[in-house]
């Protein structure tokens, strides 16, 4: 592959044309050579990429002294598993592992619940008003949520939700997410509305319709709404950041700051902790990367 | 219609009945959403514009002052400048990098290659972690003395800056960062890349066009929707990027990494001055819709729509 780089600039691959044109001007050494030049800049790229996870997972197993080694042991030698048990037990992780996990299943519930039944709605049933109302919704996808922090901060102390998990879960049973709504609302709308009047004629009522015939037919829309949801709960930083004070009540995001708090940073634990943390949004990703890829497909191309 | 009334008979029910089900049922799902709508958006945006006028630190009872607190703004404090410079520095350096990074990386595993979504999914691992435990792991890597980024600069004979705490390089810091989770406008790049049809770089190919020539005379207009859904979603984010530097520098050095988002915070949340801050809210909202606008503005002369793209 060097070889080939090099040679392309130089006059050497000039008087090679020449004497054997039909060599290196062929659409198959073409081909070739951009292969080998793509898979050599993926693998660059890949690694570049990869480093930092490495780097992480590496550190994270190191014993202290091994930490500021130069130059870097990337293998850990001993391999320190105890320093997970010892990053874990340093904060209570439990706690902020439980907290998190009521934030995100609560959040997924409400977005996915009140989500579909709203583009239910704006997707087969009729009545007045409802495209002012869908037109509202598309607006508000662009609305800004920094003008609204505020408010929304006095609103949840006026009804003495600070330092309660409410805030984070409650307003998502509120219609879900403009973009969720518009997302599905999309995909609702593609399912034969032929299926919808068979089942009316059968004596099928609108909720059975819904719970019949539109939420069977869309769980892969569905399943990318509840992933990117999980995503999103999983690391958010500053609604908890704004609204939860007490450590008793901290999700992983905010227990994870603790370990600045020291006079000295233990970047073994942080690391060993950080990986935890990002264990269960990588395995989500892993098991469900079809829904992943499936959903960014129609919210990026067709959206 | 006629299905309705078939419906209508079938039940027993006049049509004009059944109409009338059907929008009460349709209002009633609805409304969840829109008593949202009134709670969480409508009225906390009046309450902000109420508020931008006032001084209020949540203890005594809100004072109005009029247009003082956006004279401040714009007049007196040299923060608010200092915000909107490396904000607007860092979005005007991450998002080409990333709008063209993605691009450039979507167009290399396009082709007929091996293991083509094991790659994809290696590229688009860091944007599915953001959040502080990435911040966390930044931090180490930027650290100045045992971090990754220095290390690998050191066996180039390159002796690396001190990145979190020099005022000169948090900023690229940041981009760097950012540039690492390019992989999720990639995957968004796959997808328009898949659907641009191929009979047309046939015909290219037959007219001898080059693979550099089709790529500019056919996948780049083709795709040009996407590269503009793609810039628009890159600058909103990047102009209210908040928690790396929230968790890595605090905006410090000397402010240097003081993002709008970041003064936003310290100034509702820490100094309790909510008055000010609703002001900066608006100002923060003006300018990423300035900056939008000015992209769908400009999209007219650069994003080509044909008919079988925009249809799908």
């Amino acid at each position: 592959m060097k070889f080939d780089g090099i040679a392309k600039n130089t006059g050497l691959e000039a008087s090679r044309r020449m004497a054997a044109p039909s060599l290196w001007t062929s659409k198959r050494w073409q081909g070739r050579l951009s292969l080998v030049l793509t898979y050599a800049l993926l693998l660059f790229f890949g690694a570049l990429v990869t480093l930092p996870f490495l780097w992480m997972l590496s550190t994270s197993l190191k014993q202290m002294d091994d930490i500021f080694l130069f130059p870097p042991k990337w293998i850990p030698d001993p391999i320190v598993w105890s320093n997970y048990p010892r990053a874990l037990s340093k904060v209570p992780f439990l706690l902020f592992f439980k907290n998190t996990f009521i934030v995100t299943f609560f959040a997924i519930i409400g977005t996915l619940l009140s989500a579909s039944l709203v583009a239910y709605s704006f997707a087969r049933l009729r009545w007045p008003g409802r495209d002012i109302c869908f037109f509202i919704v598309l607006t508000t996808l662009m609305l800004p949520h920094q003008v609204t922090l505020i408010p929304q901060f006095i609103i949840f102390r006026e009804l003495n939700w600070i330092d309660t998990l409410l805030p984070l879960i409650v307003p998502w049973f509120f219609g879900g997410g403009a973009f969720n709504i518009f997302l599905l609302r999309q995909f609702f709308i593609t399912i034969p509305e032929e299926l919808d009047d068979a089942a009316r004629i059968d004596g099928c009522s609108y909720l059975g319709i819904y719970a019949r015939i539109i939420i069977p037919m869309s769980r892969p829309v569905l399943a990318a709404v509840a992933i990117f949801a999980f995503q999103n709960h999983w690391n958010e930083f500053l609604l908890p950041l704004i609204y939860i004070h007490s450590r008793s009540r901290y999700t992983l995001a905010l227990g994870l700051r603790l370990f600045q708090e020291q006079y000295w940073v233990d970047w073994s634990g942080l690391m060993a902790a950080s990986t935890v943390i990002m264990l269960p949004v990588l395995l989500v990703f892993y098991f469900a990367q079809r829904y992943f890829i499936q959903g960014i497909v129609f919210t990026g191309v067709k959206g | 219609m006629a299905v309705r009334a078939s419906i209508a008979s079938r039940l027993n029910l006049p049509a004009g009945r059944l109409a009338r089900r059907e929008a009460l049922v349709g209002v009633l799902l609805v409304m969840p959403w829109f008593v949202g709508f009134l709670i969480f958006l409508l009225g906390p945006m009046l309450v902000s514009v109420y508020l931008s006028f006032t001084d209020w630190d949540l203890l005594t009872p809100a004072k109005f002052v009029g247009l003082k607190n956006y004279r401040k703004m714009i007049f007196e404090d040299p923060l608010i400048k200092q915000a909107l410079k490396v904000t607007t520095i860092y979005a005007f350096s991450a998002v080409p990098l990333r709008v063209v990074g993605g691009l450039l990386l979507a167009v290399l595993l396009n082709q007929n290659i091996k293991l083509k979504s094991f790659i994809r999914t290696v590229f688009y691992l860091p944007s599915v972690v953001s959040g502080v435990a990435v911040a966390m792991l930044w931090l180490w890597i930027f650290n100045s003395d045992f971090g990754l980024l220095n290390l690998i600069l050191n066996l180039f004979g390159i002796p690396g800056p001190a990145w979190l705490s020099d005022t000169r390089y948090v900023l690229a810091a940041f981009v760097i960062m950012s540039l690492w989770g390019v992989g999720g406008s990639m995957v968004i790049y796959l997808a328009g890349l898949q659907g641009v049809p191929t009979d047309l770089y046939e015909a290219a190919e037959v007219d001898g066009a080059n693979s550099l020539t089709r790529f500019w005379y056919i996948t780049l207009p083709m795709i040009s929707p996407v590269i503009f859904f793609n810039l628009v979603m890159s600058i909103i984010a990047a102009l209210q990027i908040f928690n790396q530097a929230y968790i890595m520098t605090q905006g410090g050095p000397q402010n240097a990494s003081m993002f709008m988002m970041l003064y936003l915070y310290f100034n509702a949340f820490e100094y309790f001055k909510m008055g000010y801050a609703s002001a900066l809210a608006w100002l923060i909202f003006f300018y990423i819709l300035a900056l939008t606008l000015l992209v769908f503005r400009s999209s007219s002369h650069w994003v080509f729509y044909t008919g079988s793209v925009r249809g799908k």
